[in-house]
Order: structure tokens, then sequence, then C-alpha cells
């Protein structure tokens, strides 16, 4: 089997815990990105999802393992591997557009001025900013229209791997469904590979390819990867239809609710841990070896 | 009736107390002149002669028409215009202050970006920083030979500490945020410091500017009166020993005014760089 175009290879994170030991946040962590794919990331807080974000962005330096990109181990931070942050991270003295702007010059040093700024404008359009908006400064714009912008300005750089870190956490619901749409739409246009944090389960299932599952930590572990087995395009309105939502909303539910805790603060032994596949499909379960878990019926998430 | 607007409000109020003070300044002023008739022994005694007084506002404000009307002459040393006492003084702060400048921004930036450059260069500017700038004059004086030069590098001693103090603090307080978009954006470090840091502890390091300024156009003055020769602090020691009081409130009003605009540009360009988060 070849490499994926991402590979994550025993991946550790130690952190002094303050009283002499160490704090290990997960350990020999492994798993792949296909080039195109969509990937989710899902967890309780503290798991350390955005640790992992970190070093893939090159911000953080791991304890241990590898990051290889198209076979190339990476470090430190690079135009290749975008980041959106949770807070926007708009520069507040620029304007929509100069944000963007900003990104496209440090991408493209070589491009005439108005080619940098048709390339900006294009990717704006693109989530739906336009006219007079792009001139405005971040302080005058909303939650929801400054995190376009930064979405704008990660696409436009068109990195090889686009990081997305819960950038819809600080969002109303209604605006992010919004958003949501927008990003699937410039997704889908720009055939990016995509990994994103997330708490919010619908959101991960609308968007992704793929789902990683991750235990809670100390030793966190990524314990499975549900492929989201339907068809795109999707729509919010339309996917709760679709008869595989409920059986993966419930499978991803009983996950996070109990067996993250369940499978949590369990050492390696130095294997490297990759997570298992996990794939639902009720439309076709001929060629599913492996019977849905559970009855499409809601489940609570015990706290 | 129609409410004036708020400001309308305030600047009929400023009239009022201005006319009201000048008003009760120039009554307690005239009226001691005018005294009862003075029996001849009196006369004798000199209490005839008009008594040195603070000289009302007209008297003020007629010097003020006199010297603003022709502000550049120049009869030799001991009698220049008030126009060209002001350009000295404000050359030598203006100078000064561009030295502190050069050197406190960049420095800053360091103390700002490095933490043991902070921790090391932090007792010294601690202990100096205190110092009256007018302490260093003598030293000053020995070692540059020059009491113009001198005079200038007090003023840059003075502007120095705020601008070095508020750059390091700005761009130290740089949200961590915009450098991380620097980052993944492969900037260097000059570009980084000129397009993120630079912009970001803008509003910051103007503050520390205008502080400067501040502290550089109150210093001028007793600088001026120690070391002499020209400027607005050397005119008003000047005056107060050929006793023109008249000149010498007429110049601490200038000095009033041209601290005021120094302010006003100094705020003006705060406001243009500050940003709303």
């Amino acid at each position: 089997m070849s490499k994926p175009f991402l590979s994550v290879e025993r991946l550790s994170q130690t952190f002094p815990d303050g009283a002499g030991g160490t704090l290990t946040v997960f350990e020999n962590a492994s798993f792949g990105i296909e080039k195109g794919e969509f990937v989710c990331i899902l967890g309780h807080s503290g798991c350390g999802k955005s640790t992992i974000m970190n070093v893939l962005a090159g911000l953080a330096e791991p304890s241990a393992g590898v990051v290889k990109m198209d076979g190339v181990a990476v470090s430190g931070p690079s135009l290749d591997r975008g980041v959106v942050f949770q807070n926007y991270s708009l520069l507040p003295w620029l304007s929509a557009l100069k944000n963007v702007t900003f990104g496209v010059k440090a991408r493209y040093r070589d491009w005439s001025r108005e080619k940098v700024v048709e390339h900006a404008t294009q990717y704006l359009a693109m989530v739906g900013l336009e006219g007079d908006v792009i001139h405005r400064k971040p302080s005058q714009l909303s939650g929801g229209m400054r995190q376009r912008v930064s979405i704008a300005r990660a696409f436009a750089n068109q990195p090889k791997l686009l990081l997305l870190d819960e950038p819809f956490g600080a969002l109303d619901a209604l605006t992010r469904g919004t958003i949501q749409e927008e990003l699937l739409k410039i997704w889908s246009q720009t055939e990016q590979t995509v990994f994103m944090i997330t708490h919010d389960i619908d959101e991960a299932i609308l968007l992704a390819d793929r789902i990683l599952l991750m235990t809670n930590g100390p030793f966190a572990r990524i314990a499975e990867s549900v492929e989201i087995t339907i068809p795109r395009p999707r729509r919010r309105t339309e996917i709760v239809e679709h008869p595989n939502y409920y059986a993966i909303r419930n499978h991803l539910v009983q996950f996070l609710g109990k067996r993250s805790k369940e499978l949590a603060g369990r050492a390696s032994g130095g294997e490297s841990q990759s997570p298992e596949s996990v794939r639902i499909d009720l439309t076709a379960p001929t060629d599913d070896p492996e019977p849905a878990p559970q009855k499409p019926v809601l489940h609570a998430v015990n706290g | 009736m129609q409410m004036l607007s708020v400001n309308k409000r305030a600047a009929l109020l400023s009239v009022v107390l201005l006319i009201v003070a000048l008003g009760a300044w120039e009554i307690s002023v005239t009226r001691q002149v005018m005294g009862e008739a003075l029996t001849e022994y009196e006369i004798l005694m000199g209490l005839g002669q008009p008594r040195a007084a603070v000289p009302p506002p007209s008297d003020v404000l007629v010097k003020a028409w006199e010297q603003l009307s022709n502000p550049f002459y120049d009869n030799g040393p001991n009698d220049k215009g008030i126009g060209i006492q002001l350009a000295y003084s404000l050359y030598r702060v203006l100078s000064g202050f561009a030295m502190a400048a050069a050197l406190a921004i960049p420095l800053g930036f360091l103390i700002g970006m490095s933490p043991v450059a902070y921790k090391a260069l932090n007792p010294f500017i601690q202990v100096l920083r205190p110092i009256s700038p007018l302490a260093w004059m003598p030293l000053a004086l020995f070692i540059i030979q020059d009491s113009e030069a001198s005079a200038i590098f007090v003023i840059f001693i003075c502007s120095v500490w705020p601008m070095l103090l508020n750059t390091a603090f700005g761009v130290a307080g740089v949200r961590s945020d915009w450098v991380n978009v620097a980052r993944t954006h492969e900037l260097g470090s000059l570009r980084t410091a000129l397009t993120v840091i630079l912009p970001a502890a803008a509003p910051t390091i103007l503050t520390g500017m205008r502080i400067s300024i501040g502290i550089a156009w109150l210093v001028i003055v007793a600088a001026e009166m120690l070391v002499g020769g020209t400027g607005i602090g050397y005119y008003v020691w000047n005056e107060w020993n050929n006793l023109d009081l008249t000149s010498v409130i007429f110049s601490i009003l200038m000095i009033g005014l041209v601290g005021m605009v120094l302010d006003t540009i100094f705020a003006t360009l705060q406001r243009a760089v500050t940003y709303a988060e």
C-alpha cells in the first residue's frame, strides 16, 4: 500500500507536569490523509486535538514522531500548510481585502499588484463577500464575515494542506450553518485537502469524508476513523434524511459519550497506534461485512 | 428654547470662564494703583512710585500684539523676537527627540522581542529612568563641551525612556495569533517586524512618543534657563532679569500654546495608527 499524501507517524507529545514528572498528551499516534480528502477530528477538550493541529501547522514541535507530506518530513510553519484559527486572526489594522492580499503577496511574491488584488477579490467572492464590504476593517464586520475572510485568506493561498482549528466555534448556530455551506462550496471548487478540528458532530458529518475519533487524555489516541458514507454534494437539510445519517451519528455520540472514556488513559506500550477503520453503510448491507452497530435512534450524551 | 449642543455649550462656558478670570485679574491689579491721596511724607518715602505689580491682562495683550506682529526680529543677543526664541527651542526639542526615537524604537523592539534582552537591560533602565534630566547637565557640559549640544542631550535623555518602555511593552504585547499568522505565511524576521509587529504595536509606541514630546517640552524651558543664549526658557529668565513681567507672562502663554500644538500633532498621529479589535 502506498503512503498517503499526509502521513503522521508515531507522533508523541509530552509536557512537564509541574511536579517533576511528565504528562503525556498522546503517544505514538499515526494516521494518514489522502490528497483532496476532508478529514475532521472529534474529541473532548484537552485530548490534544489542538496540539496535533499545531504540530501539523509547524507552530509546535512534537516530543517525538514525524509528519510527512508528499513523503517529505515537515518542520516549522510553511505556506504549504495554511491555517484558519478559531479566533479568525485577522490583522485588525487591515481591511478584509488587504488581509487576503497579505497572504497572497506572501505566497506569490512575483505577482503584480493587480493580479494579487484580483486573486484575493475572487476568493472573497467565493465565500460570499463582494462589493464595499471587502474594504471594511475586521472590527466593522460580523463574526461570521470575519471567519469568511479568514477562510478566503487560507484558500487563496492554495496550500497543499489546509488546517481548520474549530473555525466555527465562536459563531452562533445559524451563521455557522451558512458558513459551513460556504466552506463546502469553496472546498468543492478547489479540491483542497482539509484537516479540521471540531466539537460539533453534525458539522463533522456534513463536511467530512472521514472523521477521526480521539479518546480522552492523557494518553489520548485516535481510536477510530469513521468513513462518512453519505454522497456529495451534501446539504444540511437533506443529509438528515439519508439512512446512514443517524447510524453514523449514533456511533459518534456513543463514542464521545462512553467509549472515549473507556478507552482513555492507556499507554501505547511502544506500539504505533493507528485508528481502526469503521464503515457504516445501511444502503449497501451486502458490501458491508460489519453490521450496523446501532438502530437509528437518538442517544443522550452523558456528561 | 432649543438646547445648544454639548460642544457649543462647553465652548460658551469656556469663553465665559476666560472673560471672568481675565476681568477679575484686571480689576484686582488696577485697584492697587488707585489709592487715597498721599501725604507729602508718604510721597517723600517713595510710596508715590507705582508699585511693582503683576501686570494686568490688557498689558499682556498689548505685549502679545507687539511681539506677534513682528516675531522674527533680531536686535542682538539680548533682544530677539519670540518666534526666533521658540524656533530655537523647537529645534533643540525636535533634534533631541529624533535622536531618542532613533535609539529607543529599535532598542524597544529588541527588548520587547527578547526576554533575555529585557531582563539584561531592565536594571539599567530602572536606575537611569528616574534621574532628573537636568542632573545630567553638568556632566554633559563637561563631556560635550558645548552648551547647545548639552541642551539637546538633556532632551534626548529625558525623551528616551517613555519611548523605550512603551515600544518594548507594545512589542511584547503583540498577540501571538498575529505572530502565528506571520509564521504560517513564512514571513522573515524583518518583514514580520515591519508588516505585523510594527502596526500592531504602533498605538502603544505613539503613546510613548506623545509622552516623550510632552516631557521634552517641559524640560527644554529649564534646560535653556541653565545654558542661556537662546530659546524660550532663556527668554523667560532674561525678561525676569529685565523685570519685564508682561513679557514673562506672555512667554508662559506661548510655551503652553506650543506644547498644546505638539501634543495635538502626536494625538493625531496616534489616532491615525489606532485600530479597533
